[in-house]
């Protein structure tokens, strides 16, 4: 029967796409900090909280999904096959079995509570800004926390603009702009940071020090409209809303060059404000901050730095 | 009662009931209708007419992101507004990029998915199932149905008047949150948008308070609460979920309104207003309105699968009771749709939970469906691959709504296209496939004839292949983490677009394969038979003439206790 063979042969091509995507993501080279070519899986992690997101999706909720589907598409075969007028020309008039509704409606139960434990834990460290003492998941969501991380020693406010992100370092009284590089016209084809990808490279990435706590405060101008901060990488997504302080955290144990969108729909340029977050070693972050104090001016600042490869 | 039958009982009737009981023709059977059946048979004209209109914008969209970079909508700008200056026409058709997607959402929600199941199916099939002669109001029947044309010009006038400055249309999404609502468009679209919302809605709360008084009321004899059938059930639980949650979105959109003509302050914070609020008001209509979408669907799909496997549906009431449990659990979960808005912990914490415990009664029915099928005499007639496509399809897109709920998991998902991938697959793979089966299951019933059933197969398998490419490949795209409503994105995340616009192309296919396949049934004329489905069909429509008579059940049916549901 044409149906039982589609069917079969859709149940192989989804077992493929489903099964293997765990397998997969830890073949596939995946690049730090930005999106690769075909990419199917998260963004590399480089933060306590990226690492526990990884790990809850890539661990229980990857492998329960895709059981249910195909425990279910199994099921669905079985009738196909087993069940066809043809196989079985008088039907069953049973309608109900009390057993198994109630083990249908138990055993979801419970695997719905094995997932919320490292859900709720997972969450948890999201929204707990780091006092120094809290220890937090990592990799390990199902352990009671053996991360330790700084309480916060940087404070960056970041304020959406139509379209442009704004950002200040709080403690030292210092903001710039941070405007995405290309025109219109040339479709964002840039060639200034040539080995930056197009309609992430901006002209002035927010610079901070590495394995160093950042407090993040999302903001929006208050006559403006709703943005969101997102850096994949950092696991980190929190909307921008005039008239609030938004506050998330984030601490990178690399260095280098790590990218994000505007993640709520702002108008025209929603596509265009993208945001670009460059993490050194807290001795260049210190003299770059001394010379920005200094002239207050972005680019002049961040010439101490070393060039971007 | 055959057709012939009722017109034997109407000629030897009494006479002064004569003149009432004429069929109308002409423009008044269907301008003027309070019948039923015809005015169900116009939603479903309207709701193909708008979903054609709908899938032609997402055809745009997908177009436009097949390739990186901005392909055409600054191209259909120029044309449409007339811009020779390429920097002005590159605005202007991003802009129109956001518009576009609006507008295919709000067209698909409310001028597609439901004026095809609220609409249609349940105001054909929902009093022929219960055993009524009609809905209780065919009057109110009458004007709900003939607010949404009205409503659906009001929204596309909105796309040709001005918004954001210097363009045209709403570009806020289908979400319209303020303040890109309020001060983001000070033009004059928004507030058409707003008034066909209005509009619609209250065609909505007149169908559901139509629907509710019908299934409450005029049950045939002996049909009891308890032996109705599913889709009478779904219909119910449906229309309560509308009457509860329009009035709020009602109420949002009005404070919307006042905020952007009348200097009140309910969303600005300039004023001591809050943009949040807007977004909890919003979802609480929000949520309850994605299972306004599938809940039918639900019902449709039961009928169905219970008919093609000549078995009576298994745990009917568990099936009737996760209707009404994922009706009421649908009212508060809404702040899923906000945990990057600033929510505190245990605020998130209660929503995951609350959220994680819909999955609970949504898979007590895709169980009780396969255990229908199980041991059944399974024919795999055309209704019934559009609903195991359902099945399996709504599986997939539920299973990610779990990952989702997880606050945590949907830091780094939310506002990805992981999400469309989600969404879509339980509704434009959900409700639309659940639709496509109520639409073949019962064409004979609606129509007398019978559909082609090789070209509704080859609509189907065309459609299937083609929706699962458009959206699966979302899924990656959306982990990788491209942000949705975006009309250009990284070079990176071109190969799974690319995968995403072909499949777009099949489904169009699919599409023209569906208006051929009906054109056909109408032209051929195949006698279909008041029962096509044979012994498995079991609900009173069935009993009736293909099509049923003008006016059903001039006589009761009684329902005894051997032919419940």
């Amino acid at each position: 029967m044409v149906t039982g063979q589609f069917v079969r042969k859709l149940g192989a091509a989804a077992t493929a796409m489903l099964a293997l995507m765990p397998a997969f993501a830890s073949a596939q080279e995946i690049g730090k900090g930005h999106p690769e070519p075909g990419q199917f899986h998260l963004q590399q992690s480089v933060t306590p909280i990226m690492d526990s997101i990884v790990a809850f999706h890539d661990g229980p909720l990857m492998w329960t999904i895709t059981l249910i589907v195909l425990f279910v598409l199994a099921l669905l075969i079985v009738i196909v096959v087993r069940f066809n007028a043809k196989a079985n020309p008088v039907p069953a008039r049973f309608t109900h079995n009390t057993l198994i509704e109630i083990v249908w409606t138990v055993l979801p139960i419970v695997v719905l509570i094995i997932i919320a434990i490292p859900s709720f834990g997972v969450l948890s460290d999201q929204l707990t800004t780091p006092d120094g003492e809290r220890k937090y998941l990592g990799a390990n969501i199902f352990s009671f926390g053996e991360v330790e991380v700084p309480a916060a020693s940087v404070t960056v406010k970041a304020s959406g603009e139509q379209w442009y992100w704004n950002y200040e370092y709080v403690d030292e009284g210092v903001a710039f702009d941070s405007n995405i590089l290309g025109a219109a016209v040339d479709s964002y084809v840039q060639t200034v940071k040539p080995n930056q990808p197009r309609l992430l490279a901006v002209d002035n990435e927010l610079i901070v020090p590495v394995d160093t706590t950042v407090r993040m405060q999302v903001t929006s101008s208050p006559s403006g409209v709703i943005h969101a901060f997102a850096v994949p990488s950092f696991g980190i997504k929190i909307d921008a809303v005039p008239g609030r302080l938004n506050e998330t955290w984030f601490n990178s144990r690399e260095t280098g060059l790590f990218y994000g969108q505007c993640s709520e729909l702002c108008g025209k340029d929603h596509a265009f404000m993208p945001i670009a977050v460059r993490v050194v070693t807290a001795e260049e972050y210190q003299a770059f901050i001394t010379a920005f104090k200094e002239s207050r001016d972005y680019a002049s600042a961040v010439a101490v730095l070393p060039a971007i490869q | 009662m055959s057709q012939t039958a009722n017109l034997e009982a109407h000629a030897t009737g009494h006479d002064h009931a004569a003149h009432d009981h004429h069929t109308p023709t002409g423009w008044r059977r269907w301008v003027l209708s309070t019948n039923h059946k015809d005015i169900g048979i116009m939603y479903l004209v309207f709701s193909i007419i708008a979903g054609i209109i709908g899938g032609l914008l997402s055809g745009f969209m997908r177009m436009e992101l097949q390739e990186p970079g901005i392909q055409i909508f600054h191209g259909l700008a120029s044309m449409v507004y007339g811009i020779s200056d390429p920097s002005g026409s590159i605005d202007a058709g991003k802009q129109m990029f956001n518009v576009f997607t609006t507008a295919h959402a709000l067209i698909m929600v409310f001028f597609m998915v439901m004026p095809a199941t609220m609409g249609g199916f349940a105001n054909y099939f929902a009093p022929l199932m219960v055993g009524a002669p009609d809905t209780a109001f065919p009057r109110i029947n009458n004007i709900a149905f003939w607010l949404l044309p009205v409503a659906f010009i009001l929204l596309l006038m909105s796309l040709f008047f001005e918004g954001a400055p210097g363009s045209t249309g709403f570009g806020g999404g289908w979400t319209v949150y303020p303040p890109l609502s309020t001060v983001g468009h000070p033009g004059p679209a928004m507030d058409f948008a707003i008034l066909s919302l209005h509009v619609a809605g209250v065609s909505s709360i007149l169908g559901a308070i139509n629907l509710i008084t019908t299934i409450l009321n005029m049950r045939a004899p002996g049909m009891t609460i308890h032996k109705m059938p599913l889709f009478a059930w779904s219909v119910l639980v449906t229309a309560f979920l509308l009457l509860l949650a329009l009035p709020v979105l009602a109420g949002a959109i009005t404070m919307l309104l006042t905020d952007r003509n009348f200097g009140t302050t309910f969303f600005a914070p300039e004023g001591g207003g809050d943009p949040v609020l807007f977004q909890h008001l919003f979802w609480f209509f929000g949520h309850p309105e994605v299972y306004i979408m599938i809940l039918p669907g639900f019902g449709i799909v039961s009928h169905i699968v219970s008919t093609f496997s000549r078995k009576p549906i298994f745990g009917y009431m568990a099936m009737a009771y996760a209707m009404v449990a994922i009706g009421f659990v649908g009212f508060v979960v809404w702040a899923h749709h906000m945990y990057t808005t600033g929510l505190s912990l245990d605020v998130q914490r209660y929503f995951v939970a609350a959220t994680m415990v819909i999955a609970v009664p949504t898979g007590v029915k895709i169980f009780s469906w396969i255990a229908t099928m199980w041991g059944g005499s399974i024919t795999f007639r055309l209704p019934m691959l559009w609903a195991i496509g359902f099945i399996f399809l709504f599986t997939v897109g539920g299973v990610t709504g779990v990952v989702l709920a997880n606050a945590g998991a949907d830091r780094a998902l939310h506002d990805t296209y992981y999400v469309v991938a989600h969404f879509h697959y339980v509704l434009s793979l959900g409700a639309v496939f659940s639709i496509f089966a109520g639409w073949y299951y019962w064409y004979p019933k609606m129509f007398g004839y019978m559909y082609n059933e090789f070209l509704g197969k080859l609509h189907f398998w065309t459609m299937f292949v083609g929706v699962n490419l458009i959206f699966f490949p979302q899924h990656f795209l959306g982990l990788a983490g491209m942000p949705r409503r975006y009309i250009d994105y990284p070079d990176a995340f071109t190969l799974w677009n690319r995968v995403s616009s072909i499949g777009y192309y099949v489904t169009f296919v699919a599409m023209i394969i569906f208006f051929y396949a009906t054109w056909e049934a109408s032209r051929k004329k195949r006698p279909a038979g008041d029962n096509p489905w044979g012994d498995g069909a079991t609900t009173l429509e069935w009993t009736l003439s293909s099509p049923p008579p003008f006016h059903q059940f001039s006589t009761l049916p009684k329902i005894d206790s051997t032919n419940a549901h």
